[in-house]
């Protein structure tokens, strides 16, 4: 029963990362493989962590349960973090200028209200 | 290998699932080694390094040592978000690294 | 007294880390908690006036929010799977934009919290928080949704408002 449940969890991680890797492939920007990465990479890492960290409670003891919260320890630092660096990523890309691709053929560079460059608050 | 498992077949399916990450991991390498520009060669590192923390607890599984493993995988996990921060920060710092080559191709951000 | 709170934390972080229950390795923890705890109490808590049970209460509603989190990343991975699955979505569906708007929230943490939550949900990355204006990418004109909407909050703010500015909205 638990090893059918391991078996879900992880094969759905691995096609959320599926859908993942080809989006990152096939997006013709940085910006739109940056929405790829930012949140398929979350759910599937969360999705086969917890898969491992399950499987582990095969043999239920302290040290197994000390493993399995560790490897959910990883998860909730995933689950900060991932988001956090597509965030500092991005944030690099935009104030580089880096190019954006839109179906409006005239605009080239990022525009907005605030010139890039200015400082930022994270 | 002295197994432990309650059975083998879940063992060759921790070992199926390692090798399709391994598999799936050469399409953001191919990001880094191609990607047009050098945020999407950061980017395709900040994938490849989540699914390596997943891999390393695959293998601790595998090799039933995942309580040794783990530690590496958090170390690994922190190391990677600093990893990525760090360069993203270096990439912004530097912008000359990235000339603003403004050739018109649809779909391509030329850098 | 945030003192105290910090110490506890850090000590069931060495606790659940370390494993050993010796006294050798709890008074080993012991200090070191002691230590890093005197450093970064200043770093970790922005209003001191909060009480225990208002901290409690916030972490509550935290909880119950990141499962409604987790709705919404399942959705934005179908989304994102959608997008690059089907072979003719590339030409129809993607139009990204980026556009600006304005947040409520006062607290650091909380507009941390909005971010993350705006790129974890589907067709929204977080580009920049610049004070109170956030820079959004958007994927296509239907996922910016109500976000753009200056005048009134959107339904995601309107929850990080709830989870930490005590269910008054």
């Amino acid at each position: 029963m638990l090893d059918i449940i391991v078996i879900a969890l992880m094969v759905t991680g691995l096609f959320f990362f599926f859908g993942t890797t080809i989006g990152l492939h096939r997006f013709p920007d940085f910006y739109t493989r940056m929405h790829a990465a930012g949140k398929g990479d979350t759910l599937s890492s969360i999705l086969l962590l917890s898969g491992l960290a399950l499987y582990n409670l095969h043999h239920l003891s302290p040290d197994t349960v000390q493993v399995s919260l560790k490897i959910m320890f990883i998860c909730v630092v995933i689950f900060i973090t991932s988001p956090t660096a597509t965030h500092a990523i991005m944030d690099a890309g935009y104030e580089s200028k880096v190019k954006y691709w839109t179906r409006r053929k005239d605009s080239s560079a990022p525009q907005s209200s605030i010139e890039p460059g200015k400082g930022e608050d994270t | 290998m002295p197994s432990v498992f309650t059975n083998s077949n879940m063992e060759s399916f921790f070992i199926y699932i390692g090798i399709g990450l391994l598999l799936l991991m050469f399409i953001p390498l191919y990001r880094v080694v191609q990607g047009p520009t050098v945020i999407s060669r950061i980017l395709g590192v900040n994938v490849i390094g989540t699914k390596t923390t997943i891999l390393v607890i695959i293998i601790g599984t595998i090799y039933t040592k995942v309580e040794m493993f783990v530690d590496i995988a958090i170390t690994y996990a922190l190391l990677n978000f600093i990893t990525s921060l760090a360069a993203a920060r270096f990439f912004q710092k530097n912008k000359q690294m990235c000339p603003d080559t403004q050739e018109e191709s649809k779909g391509e951000d030329a850098c | 007294m945030n003192l105290v709170i910090n110490f506890i934390l850090l000590f069931t972080t060495w606790l659940l880390f370390s494993g050993k229950f010796d006294l050798f390795h709890l008074a080993l923890g012991g200090v070191s908690c002691f230590i890093v705890a005197l450093f970064s109490t200043e770093l970790l808590f922005e209003n001191r006036q909060k009480g225990i049970a208002a901290r409690l209460g916030e972490a509550g509603r935290f909880i119950f929010f990141s499962g409604w989190l987790l709705y919404q990343i399942v959705l934005a991975n179908f989304h994102v799977i959608k997008l690059a699955l089907s072979p003719r979505s590339l030409e129809r569906d993607l139009d990204p934009h980026i556009f600006t708007f304005k947040t409520s929230l006062k607290t650091t943490f909380a507009k941390f919290v909005l971010a993350n939550s705006i790129t974890l949900t589907p067709g929204t990355v977080t580009i920049r928080i610049h004070g109170d204006i956030f820079h959004i990418h958007a994927i296509s004109q239907k996922a910016m949704g109500d976000l753009a909407n200056d005048e009134q909050m959107s339904e995601m703010e309107k929850r990080v408002a709830w989870v930490f500015e005590g269910g008054r909205r």
